[in-house]
């Protein structure tokens, strides 16, 4: 089995990344703009809604309920989605769930599809599949459009293209589409990009999609988006293949009356999103005459198989943890090395590698908690974090000095005599980076604290001494 | 009532003052504090960081030492957070029923600093007198684990002599987060260049919280900025008595 989470495996350590993508000024300008922009407009919305709280928690034993039963559901929706006249295909890994595409697309003949809405292709690396196989894949979300033409990565689980300013976009298309003239409006930018995509909606025979929801009990997919442009990917193409993570099967129809009013307002600030598009399976001169799911597992049973951490697959990928987090504030997406990131992607792409990459994600969090509070289905992001830190330290993935350092201070923390040696220890230790009486250019592993910050001094007398002596 | 202390291992060593100022503003409300001297940590920065295995000894170390105490106060919120959150996850683990009933019996007693003083004592005035222009950064722990909500404010406002000016973008992390800011140094260093605008901006001569963790992070900011914007403890401004 070979699962990949795109090219996380091959991507720098977390710090090491997010030292890069600080040093890009503009970058770091488009992500707080963006962030702060949406954040805004959620948290209005959300004020509006008196029954928040409730939302969150039915949302939150919704997702638990599934995954607990999540065999049963799965085995529900094929059966639905057959009986509506769909072709459901069970996709191990990332190189089956690609082989099975490729095939389908073969069998017809057809060497291009449009694309829309498939976080999850990013995921198995469709695309360079495809490629591979003579297959042209055109994205047609605006967002992701942007990226593809600018052989670029997305850095947002909602707004891929977060990371470009308007601007930015405008040259992508200037360069990319061929254009001579092009206005500095959205409107001249949505203009360009209605007319390179229009022709492909109408001439292309193959779309492909992710999908936001699977309904076991009736096999509709349904698909939330901004655009419209999914809606036209949806219903114009000849044949129609759903590549669907196995977690993103609810129970029922009735269902998506929570999960519809939490995801708008948590991914971009709307009350419900301007399309909903749901479908289940094929009906006779309207749509696509052919219609095939693909569901992948691609590491998520293991995750499912961890107690602890299984929340991780409850998420409805709303993006609300990049934009409230201060780490994602920073760094942007791309210093994750994943299509998932943020907090979420901080737990989700090492687990799906079976924490045998990505190690120094889990790191990638102060813990603030900001992620949890704001998650609309309760994920306890900062636990399942923690959880991972003891896995990687348990597999002997955390660097040895630190590996001694902390023996070495639950040796001194083993006992008061202990920890009373440790303090005389290290007031001494400190006495040669004192300087302006305070501790400065620290060495090893503190040097990297000790190059923008002071450090106070371990004060002659500890609490307990005093506390001793006063008596 | 009979007030245990558990001051946490960084106050003991680095914060001594702070330790001291909360038996002082105790002492001055009129109740009996201890400091039980076996005591050492709570074991946050080892499960943190992911040092399970380590952190389970301290853990059971802070039962034993407080096996028979009336009521445990901290001025750390992160270490009653790590308590409260983590501490009963810890037992289970274990597969030890009598570690998970002593948790269990553990955590009603134990309290932060101002959640003793506002929710336990029902002191809000406690008859401090600091003639400063004071801020106040919520730490992430205080706010988001334990919800200690206003109860800070409303301490530091019935200060004499005091002057709170709220700190804009106050929910934001500071960017310490313990071994973080050690294995993440630029990611937290630019987290804290926004934190100390943020203070700067206030126009205080005091920057306070409930945690030294945090405090320590500004600070060590700041200073090296060689800005003039102090920082404190809560505990250590409302045992001020200082006359002008």
């Amino acid at each position: 089995m070979s699962v990949r989470v795109g090219a996380a495996a091959e991507s720098p350590s977390f710090p090491m990344a997010a030292k890069a993508a600080m040093e890009d000024v503009q970058l770091r300008q488009n992500v707080r703009h963006a962030t702060g922009v949406i954040r805004a407009k959620r948290a209005l919305l959300v004020e509006e809604k008196a029954d928040w709280q409730q939302l969150r928690t039915a949302a939150s034993r919704i997702k638990e309920h599934t995954m607990r039963y999540l065999d049963r559901y799965l085995v529900q929706f094929e059966q639905s989605c057959v009986r509506a006249g769909g072709k459901v295909h069970w996709a191990e890994d990332a190189d089956e769930a690609n082989r099975i595409i490729t095939g389908i697309i073969q069998s017809h003949g057809e060497t291009e599809v449009i694309k829309v809405k498939t976080m999850t292709s990013d995921e198995t690396q469709l695309n360079t599949a495809l490629e591979a196989a003579g297959i042209t894949p055109y994205e047609t979300d605006l967002a992701d459009l942007i990226v593809q033409l600018g052989s670029d990565h997305p850095s947002h689980i909602v707004v891929p293209a977060l990371h470009k300013n308007r601007m930015q976009i405008r040259q992508i298309f200037l360069d990319k589409m061929h254009l001579e003239t092009l206005g500095r409006e959205p409107k001249d930018l949505a203009e360009a990009a209605r007319r390179y995509l229009r022709e492909k909606f109408l001439r292309v025979r193959v779309g492909i999609s992710g999908a936001n929801f699977a309904i076991a009990e009736n096999g509709s997919v349904c698909i939330v988006e901004s655009e419209g442009n999914a809606r036209m990917c949806l219903t114009l193409p000849k044949v129609l293949i759903s590549l669907i993570g196995i977690e993103k099967v609810i129970p029922r129809f009735r269902d998506l009356e929570v999960f519809l009013q939490i995801l708008a307002r948590s991914a971009t600030g709307e009350r419900m999103s301007p399309y909903s598009s749901i479908w289940s399976g094929v009906s006779a001169n309207d749509g696509p005459s052919e219609f095939h799911v693909v569901l992948l597992d691609n590491g998520r049973t293991k995750v499912l198989a961890d107690e602890a951490a299984r929340q991780t697959l409850h998420c409805i990928r709303c993006g609300a943890c990049l934009n409230i987090c201060p780490v994602y504030r920073q760094t942007g997406g791309h210093a994750y090395g994943s299509i998932y990131s943020g907090p979420i992607g901080a737990i989700l792409t090492p687990q799906l590698q079976s924490m045998r990459h990505s190690e120094t994600l889990p790191f990638a969090s102060s813990l603030c908690g900001a992620c949890y509070e704001i998650c609309p289905v309760k994920i306890n992001i900062p636990e399942v974090l923690v959880h991972l830190r003891a896995k990687v330290v348990e597999q002997g993935d955390s660097p040895i000095v630190e590996q001694l350092a902390m023996r070495a201070a639950a040796f001194a923390l083993a006992g008061p005599r202990r920890l009373a040696a440790a303090q005389g220890f290290a007031r001494i230790a400190q006495k040669p980076f004192l300087s302006e009486g305070v501790l400065k250019n620290l060495p090893g592993m503190l040097s990297g604290w000790s190059s923008v910050r002071d450090l106070m001094t371990v004060p002659e007398q500890s609490f307990r001494e005093w506390w001793r002596d006063r008596k | 009532m009979k007030i245990s202390l558990f001051i946490t291992c960084y106050n003991d060593t680095l914060f001594p003052e702070t330790g001291k100022a909360v038996v002082h503003v105790l002492e001055r409300l009129g109740h009996s504090v201890e400091f039980r001297a076996e005591q050492t940590c709570c074991g946050q920065m080892h499960l943190n960081t992911g040092y399970r295995k380590e952190a389970l000894p301290l853990m059971q170390r802070f039962l034993e030492v407080f096996d028979d105490a009336e009521v445990i106060c901290s001025p750390s919120s992160s270490c009653v957070a790590m308590i409260r959150e983590h501490y009963s996850i810890l037992a289970e683990e274990t597969g030890d029923p009598t570690l998970r009933d002593k948790v269990r019996n553990l955590l009603p007693r134990v309290f932060e600093f101002t959640e003793l003083l506002v929710d336990r004592l029902g002191v809000t005035d406690t008859g401090a007198f600091y003639p400063h222009k004071v801020t106040y950064h919520p730490s992430c722990h205080s706010m988001r684990t334990l919800g200690l909500g206003d109860k800070p404010i409303r301490l530091l406002k019935e200060v004499r002599g005091l002057r709170y000016i709220e700190l804009p973008g106050a929910d934001e992390c500071c960017g310490f987060g313990g071994t973080f800011s050690i294995k993440n140094p630029d990611v937290s260093a630019a987290m804290l260049a926004d934190k100390m605008q943020a203070v700067a901006a206030t126009g205080a001569e005091v920057c306070a919280a409930c945690d030294n963790s945090c405090l320590m992070h500004i600070y060590g900011g700041l200073h090296r900025q060689r800005q003039p914007v102090r920082v404190a403890h809560l505990a250590e401004i409302l045992a001020s008595e200082e006359r002008r």
